[in-house]
């Protein structure tokens, strides 16, 4: 496959807007869809759709076959060792709640949590209900003044024995790398549980989840070139089986009375009712889609498209970078000096460049570089040289506009 | 933060007086023929406009759904509408801008009979006033029209 070919996996990024090509730069807020995942989750309803799990008939067994085939999939993809590891859930924020809420009955009063202090909401709001539940105390880890986690602080605040430490893998809004197998082992040896908010990792980097060593891992189909409503929750076996699950009712159970309910083995223990069957389909096709760019080395690409775009925005007047290192992954983060987000933002949208504005879901990481927001730009393995210079003279327009 | 809501030590002239702008610069701008002339002349708007003292920017006011912070006021003198407002962010200061020139000293039954997106839709900026649209512009027009209906 060529970088073209590729591009045509992507029909969306072909279209025309108002006679203009559209410049696709927000792929951390959510990926395009190659063909083969369209097809993949097309097929399935056009030829296999039917409920899964306790097949009656031939199609039943075929979709759980096929269901449980992307289990297997993931399992090998992530390097997890068993296929119980993998959950399927609606996406990165069910995963964490489900964890969250899961854990609540072995959090006492006072028990500690670590928050990354780049975390996405998603990695936030689910410890502090937690804590209010039962009464622990959520603490941010800092950041340095490059964005980066605070090694001294973070190992600090391990000395005060947290019961859980949850980190970003990549930051959403920075795209900062975490160093995650350093910073589990550190709070594995401090006794802590960990999990690990892939979302905007697992699209731009390799994830081995035993090599991690976290107990939890979760990301989001729809970042991945997979379909929406779709996500998994990675966890070791003896981890995932001590969670009291979230959600309950059909496919969860072993038996039902009206006196007792007793609960089936995980993997189907935390997935109560009906899953996102064809998303699941979609999101294998996603996974076999990745696979399949191995030979196009899209990683490098992404990682140099990325340093051009570093480099060309550096290149402009009175602009802010905020936290951009030459290892971050998928976006970077700026403003142009004395202007506001949300008019950059517009200006660029009339020429038909789609980037992200706002406070990206991390107002704790907003509040502590002091801004109200900033602007994202964010690529992907579709995204071109062109895109990016299409963009910079976009930019060279909205600041000569608002000068 | 402020502490007491600052709507009571707002004067009557305050709203009166607030918008300085002339119903020609809105045709002005209805009548640009590229983006670039349409959202130049919006934030030229935006700079005549006068800008909130800081005891005015207050939480209170926020509009919601906006993802720049914009703040509104009303009060209604005799049997017309006035409002005051601003925001953090210069296009939607100029949307703001133009909404106000058509709605400013309106009466009630003037406001009911106002339809924003017709009016969007003439200045050439329809995409702008969409509940899905981050610029508040949408909240500002359910404010300005149930603020008429009360």
């Amino acid at each position: 496959m060529t970088h073209a070919e590729l591009r045509n996996q992507f029909p969306i990024l072909n279209q025309q807007v108002d006679g203009h090509a559209l410049c696709y730069l927000d792929t951390a807020a959510t990926s395009q869809k190659p063909l083969v995942v369209t097809e993949a989750m097309r097929q399935f309803y056009l030829q296999t759709n039917a409920n899964v799990h306790r097949a009656a008939h031939r199609l039943s067994t075929e979709a759980t076959e096929q269901y449980e085939s992307v289990r297997s999939q993931l399992m090998h993809w992530l390097n997890a060792s068993r296929l119980e590891e993998i959950i399927f859930t609606h996406g990165t924020t069910e995963a964490i709640n489900m964890v969250a809420h899961g854990l609540t009955e072995h959090i006492n009063p006072n028990d500690l949590i670590l928050v990354d202090g780049s975390a996405h909401h998603a990695n936030i709001v689910p410890w502090q209900q937690l804590a209010k539940r039962t009464g622990a105390t959520v603490t941010a880890i800092p950041l340095t003044t490059d964005c980066r986690l605070d090694r001294d602080a973070f190992r600090q605040l391990l000395a005060e024995k947290p019961v859980l430490v949850a980190l970003s893998h990549v930051s959403n809004a920075l795209g900062i790398v975490n160093p995650v197998v350093e910073l589990t082992a550190e709070a594995k040896a401090a006794g802590a549980l960990t999990l690990i908010d892939g979302a905007q990792a697992v699209a731009h980097l390799n994830v081995d989840v035993q090599s991690i060593d976290c107990d939890f891992y979760v990301f989001s189909g729809h970042k991945m070139y997979g379909p929406t409503g779709v996500g998994v929750l990675y966890g070791k076996y003896h981890q995932l089986d001590r969670l009291q699950p979230m959600l309950t009712g059909g496919e969860m159970i072993k038996t039902v009375s009206f006196s007792r309910t007793t609960f089936g083995q995980l993997p189907n223990r935390l997935e109560a009712g009906t899953p996102a069957i064809a998303e699941v389909i979609g999101l294998g096709a996603a996974v076999r889609f990745m696979q399949s760019l191995i030979t196009l080395d899209i990683f490098a690409h992404e990682a140099t498209l990325l340093q051009y775009l570093q480099q060309q925005l550096q290149a402009l007047d009175d602009i802010h970078l905020y936290g951009a290192h030459p290892d971050n992954v998928g976006v970077v983060a700026f403003n142009l000096a004395d202007e506001h987000h949300q008019d950059v933002g517009i200006l660029l949208d009339q020429q038909h460049v789609a980037i992200r504005c706002g406070h990206h879901c991390a107002m704790p990481l907003m509040a502590s570089l002091d801004i109200p927001g900033c602007c994202r730009a964010s690529i992907g393995v579709y995204t071109t040289k062109q895109d990016i210079d299409r963009f910079i003279e976009a930019l060279h327009s909205v600041k000569e506009l608002l000068e | 933060m402020n502490s007491a809501p600052p709507q009571t030590k707002l004067n009557d002239s305050d709203f009166q007086e607030f918008l300085q702008l002339q119903q020609h610069q809105a045709e002005s701008i209805a009548q640009a023929t590229n983006w670039q002339d349409k959202y130049r002349q919006l934030m030229q708007l935006s700079k005549q406009m006068t800008k909130f003292a800081p005891s005015l920017q207050h939480d209170d006011a926020l509009v919601q759904g906006c993802e720049s912070k914009a703040w509104v006021y009303h009060r209604k003198l005799g049997n017309k509408h006035y409002f005051i407002a601003d925001s953090e962010a210069r296009i939607v200061k100029g949307l703001i801008a133009l909404l106000l020139l058509a709605c400013q000293g309106k009466t009630t039954e003037e406001l009911q009979r106002f339809d924003a997106r017709d009016h969007f839709h003439y200045l050439g900026l329809e995409g702008q006033l969409s509940p899905s649209r981050a610029n508040g512009l949408y909240a500002l027009v359910n404010t300005i029209q149930a603020a008429a209906a009360c």
